[in-house]
């Protein structure tokens, strides 16, 4: 186990700028999950600490130690691969064995390290097969197996959940948290799905572009999200971003709807609105909103709302009928409302 | 959602026409479908080869319509030094070449393999040899392995290395390692290009995984490229066995089984007993004794290197 820390680092491709000086220092046994579109170089960013692309500028340690120009080898890391790069030709068992045989570990051993990880795994009668006679999920657990028996410094893992279904996704994304929890290494973890980093997350570092829009825990992203990228990027449904600006005491939109702003606003100004769907509330003296779409999904109801000029998602715990067009008046809660400055679109105040 | 339901355009029920119920008919178009296929397999490949099989067990010869001698042929060819050392030709220059070939052809595919400048302009390049007709190559190298103009000797006596002439072809020995260095440089191409193609099926995350993993080059190789690359070697060492087994056109043309029938393959033997012989049947039994060593080759290859469990999806215990 050993702390990670990535510092200005930069990223190149001939001419192509891919990363533009990007810091975090891990702790200690965190579980740190990179999340961002796709493009934005997060991807680059893990095969950096891997060692499987060349640190174009920058450092990052692992531990004490400076690995710019350590061999991925020796960085004593892991990684699952996003098409989980199992050995065709090998069984499960030779598959994670196949570091240790590539060290010279002896018979017993293996057996030993790899039955531990495969009963730690539920892969205990799996060890036989070849990876093309497993299913999406076991072939997964074998490439996290694989990891595990490296007993590595840090575990990477590259968009491990993407190629399994829904269902699947749901059930390893806390069979990975619940790995982590037991075995305290600490973790990487690359993902372009917001709800992977929320729920597994304790330090979710948000990119773009190849810079980091923000880093911190899941919840303090989602309460305080420093600029609109992250606002609209972390929530799902996401967050409703209304134009327009202060006069009076109040956020005009366009359309002429005034809302109420949160304690602390400015008095004036051009700002970006934004509210997330589950903090408008059902209010008889609201906001005058119509309903244009109805989508109930059971545990809350999603509406999507006609308010002046603006159409708004609003998610609600109770059950709404009503025809398209009829009134349903709603209010924000002024505490959870966000205000952006427009120019810059970082958060106000 | 229409509104009345006589505007609903619906299409007409047509009555087909027995033309087209006859092509609808499966027994029907099994047959005119593998009719034409059939037809030319066995006019141009079961007809050849049966009658070839059939000439070997008469005494056919050029005008003359044989009679059915049952194996004289192979008795005579048995008790016949030039047929077994052509034998002992034809399985010593398919070994040693095929050897050479899939040596220099894997590595050159290694090496095409890797990021190169100007990387589709050299597998260009690498196709040449096998793209000219073997006849061309062949009048090339029998330049080449020239007694008097060789231009290999002239480059060394230039360099002062030698003093005379090098004799390529003009002993037994020479003439075979010259042989086969023609048939090694000809069957490159064809090996390294269709390697190529089986490297580039395999996955870089893998690579990167053995890396990870501790895998140094030449272990990645021998656990990763290698095994991955067996089936296709498989399929491709059989077609080259079978090409070089049965080669003629450069023999013929640079040797012609030359010198004292030294260089014989089974092929060019068959050729010169048959035609240029007149000796029909004969010629014939020579082609047939090549029948046990293609099926052998072909049943080794195919069982021994291609059939992998991890390919078949089938349980393994």
């Amino acid at each position: 186990m050993a702390t990670v820390d990535i510092r200005e680092v930069r990223k190149a491709f001939g001419s192509t700028q891919i990363l533009h000086g990007v810091s975090v220092a891990i702790e200690d046994g965190q579980f740190v999950v990179l999340v961002g579109p796709s493009g934005c170089g997060k991807s680059t960013l893990l095969r950096m600490l891997a060692g499987l692309e060349n640190i174009t500028g920058g450092e990052i340690a692992i531990g004490e130690r400076v690995v710019n120009n350590v061999p991925p080898k020796d960085r004593d890391i892991a990684m699952v691969f996003q098409n989980y790069a199992l050995y065709p030709h090998m069984t499960v068992f030779q598959n994670m064995a196949f570091s240790m045989k590539l060290a010279g570990a002896p018979k017993d051993v293996m057996e030993r390290e790899v039955q531990k990880a495969a009963r730690i795994l539920g892969l205990e009668q799996l060890l036989h097969r070849f990876p093309r006679q497993l299913s999406g999920g076991q072939r997964q657990r074998v490439a996290m197996g694989r990891a595990i028996v490296r007993n590595p410094q840090v575990f990477l893992f590259d968009e491990p959940l993407s190629n399994l279904d829904a269902k699947l996704r749901v059930q390893m994304r806390s069979e990975i948290k619940e790995l982590h929890q037991r075995l305290k290494v600490t973790t990487v973890y690359v993902t372009h799905d917001q709800i992977e980093a929320m729920t597994m997350a304790d330090l979710i570092v948000v990119m773009n572009h190849g810079r980091i829009e923000q880093a911190g825990a899941p919840l303090e992203l989602y309460d305080r999200p420093a600029n609109l990228f992250v606002a609209g990027f972390i929530g799902s449904p996401a967050m409703n971003m209304l134009e327009g600006h202060i006069a009076d005491g109040a956020f005009h939109a366009a359309g002429g709807v005034r809302w109420p702003l949160p304690p602390g606003a400015p008095t004036s100004g051009e700002v970006i609105y934004g509210i997330r769907p589950e903090h408008l509330h059902l209010d008889p003296g609201g906001l005058p909103a119509s309903i244009q779409v109805i989508e109930p999904t059971g545990s809350e109801t999603q509406v999507l709302l006609r308010i002046g000029d603006a159409s708004l998602l609003g998610a609600f715990r109770e059950r709404i009928s009503g025809a398209p067009g009829s009134a349903l008046p709603v209010s924000p809660d002024i505490s959870l409302v966000h205000l952006f400055d427009k120019k810059t679109g970082q958060r106000i105040p | 959602m229409s509104v009345t339901a006589a505007e609903t355009w619906r299409p007409r029920a047509t009555q087909q026409g027995w033309l087209s119920r006859l092509f609808d008919n499966k027994a029907f178009l099994i047959v005119m479908c593998l009719a034409p296929a059939i037809g030319l397999l066995m006019v141009f490949l079961t007809y050849p080869l049966g009658l070839g099989v059939w000439l070997a067990f008469t005494d056919t010869t050029i005008g003359q319509r044989g009679i059915y001698v049952g194996l004289e042929n192979f008795e005579f060819l048995f008790g016949d030094p030039i047929f077994w050392n052509a034998i002992f030709f034809s399985v010593f220059y398919t070994g040693v070449a095929t050897v050479g070939k899939f040596g220099l052809g894997l590595w050159l595919a290694l090496l095409l393999n890797n990021h190169l400048p100007f990387k589709s302009f050299l597998r260009a390049i690498i196709l040449l040899p096998w793209i000219v007709p073997t006849v061309l190559s062949a009048i090339a190298f029998w330049w080449i392995y020239d007694p008097q103009f060789s231009i290999i000797s002239w480059v060394f006596i230039e360099l002062g290395l030698r003093e005379t002439n090098i004799d390529f072809i003009n002993t037994a020995w020479p003439a075979r390692w010259s042989l086969i260095a023609a048939n090694i440089w000809r069957g490159i191409p064809f090996v390294a290009i269709s390697l190529l193609a089986g490297l580039q099926t395999i996955s870089p995350s893998l690579y990167e995984a053995a890396m990870l993993d501790g895998a140094t080059a030449w272990q990645r190789f021998r656990f990763v490229t290698f095994p991955m690359l067996l089936p296709i070697l498989a399929i491709v060492m059989t077609f080259s066995i079978i090409f070089t087994f049965t080669d003629f056109q450069l023999v013929y043309a640079i040797t012609r089984g030359g010198p004292v029938n030294s260089t014989h393959l089974l092929a060019t033997l068959a050729f010169q007993r048959g035609i240029p012989g007149g000796q029909l049947g004969e010629g014939a039994a020579i082609a047939v004794a090549m029948i046990p060593f293609l099926v052998f080759a072909t049943l080794f290859s195919y069982f021994a290197l291609a059939r992998r469990k991890w390919q078949q999806g089938e349980s393994n215990d």
